[in-house]
């Protein structure tokens, strides 16, 4: 049985997840939030002996997904509003610089290839764990991974524009 | 030798091999240069995600999702969340009670991040540092660039303790160094150092209890130091002690 305590504990890791799925600050917490509100009102399915991380991830994507259906003009854009994580503390301009190409090249993916890389990058999730909590089989994780790497490597490589094109807001 | 298949590749990048395999590809890798900068680069990427996104880890968790998940059982989290000290379900507000307003800004800027970062980056297999032990004069370089105060990373080899590298977070107003280092027992403990604590008087080592994260802290000079670790008391008070006593012979240098 996972406490309320011990999901207190997994809080960075989700949020870091949904920040770097989504983008936003803002519709990153959202998603937390939703979450939690589903993990609590489905813990007991948490069967013993499996990873909660697996978990909580697994209804994080349900969310996501629903999430996206509710939002369809975000869905048309496929990106959040472009606001990248706060690295403005490194004042190291080329590796500030570096990072934002980055962001900017991460956006660029589809949600599909961009949480098999995350997932698996960054969480450091094994591809049966990815394949869980996304629902899908083996080789599509593998095949997502290929393709989310190849793109990746191509739009930092500049073969292909980085440019997220970002509506002006006055 | 038959090149192994492109999906090995990506399991030999991430670690998700057995012995054999992986051996396997790195012959193939050796002898092959364009495969293996092709690896290279996906393991490079990585590292850049996580220098991307390992800063929200040691963001302070709003207080909507810690009340959401403590709900009506959370009333003393939420007023301690309300002032800013929780997360993590790490509840240092209780340490305050009857302290000074020095002790109480020494343990919400120097304590209180330390013991969140050390639970936020201890549990990192493969990156639970941006910057490796191997490049120590870099990482000393740079970390003491950007907090504007000479850094050092005491050396913990004598106590048993390697250093793994440091990372830098941003912290209360003023960013902030980690260094982490490991025992043969693949046990960790943290480092963590910042400029500008109030508590200039302090310099005595004390010692805070943060859910199963163990604090001792001490101020010098300008800086703050806080070593964390999930060690009984007495073991970590050695390491402090250790750790003291280096950087105080490297600053005499």
């Amino acid at each position: 049985m996972l406490s309320r305590e011990a999901i207190l504990d997994h809080l960075p890791r989700l949020r870091r997840y949904a920040r770097a799925l989504t983008g936003d600050r803002f519709a990153a917490d959202d998603l937390v939030q939703d979450t939690l509100e589903r993990a609590l009102s489905r813990w007991t399915l948490l069967r013993p002996g499996s990873n909660p991380q697996v978990w909580l991830l697994t209804l994080m994507h349900n969310v996501f997904i629903n999430h996206r259906r509710a939002d369809a003009r975000r869905l048309e854009r496929g990106t959040g509003d472009g606001e990248l994580p706060e690295i403005g503390v490194r004042a190291d301009q080329d590796d500030g610089l570096a990072l934002r190409d980055l962001g900017a090249a991460l956006y660029r993916l589809s949600e599909e290839h961009r949480a098999v890389l995350l997932l698996v990058a960054v969480e450091e999730m094994s591809y049966q764990q990815v394949a869980k909590i996304l629902d899908v089989p083996l080789g599509t994780v593998m095949s997502r991974l290929t393709r989310a790497r190849q793109r990746l490597g191509r739009l930092l490589a500049g073969e292909e524009d980085t440019l997220v094109k970002l509506e002006v807001v006055k | 030798m038959i090149r192994p298949a492109e999906e090995d590749f990506h399991a030999y990048a991430d670690g998700a091999l057995t012995e054999i395999e992986r051996q396997h590809v790195e012959t193939w890798l050796a002898a092959h240069p364009e495969d293996a900068a092709l690896v290279k680069g996906w393991r490079d990427q990585g590292v850049a995600l996580h220098r991307l996104f390992d800063p929200i880890l040691a963001e302070a968790v709003p207080e909507r999702l810690t009340r959401t998940v403590m709900g009506d059982e959370g009333k003393g989290w939420r007023v301690a969340a309300a002032l800013g000290w929780l997360s993590l379900g790490v509840l240092v507000g209780y340490g305050l009670r009857g302290v000074g307003p020095d002790r109480a800004s020494t343990l919400a800027t120097l304590v209180h991040p330390a013991a969140i970062a050390h639970a936020a980056f201890v549990p990192e297999v493969r990156h639970p540092v941006e910057v490796g032990a191997e490049q120590e004069g870099h990482l000393v370089q740079w970390l003491s660039k950007r907090l504007g105060t000479p850094v050092l990373a005491p050396n913990l080899k004598p106590a048993g303790f390697q250093l793994l590298g440091g990372r830098l977070l941003p912290g209360e107003g003023a960013p902030a160094a980690q260094f982490m280092y490991q025992d043969g027992a693949g046990r960790r403990v943290t480092l963590y150092v910042r400029k500008g604590v109030a508590d200039s008087k302090e310099t005595a080592f004390r010692f805070a209890q943060e859910k199963n994260v163990s604090v001792f802290y001490w101020v010098d000079g300008q800086a703050g130091y806080a070593l964390s670790g999930e060690l009984p008391r007495q073991e970590l008070m050695v390491l402090a002690d250790a750790a003291y006593r280096d950087l105080e012979r490297q600053d005499a240098k």
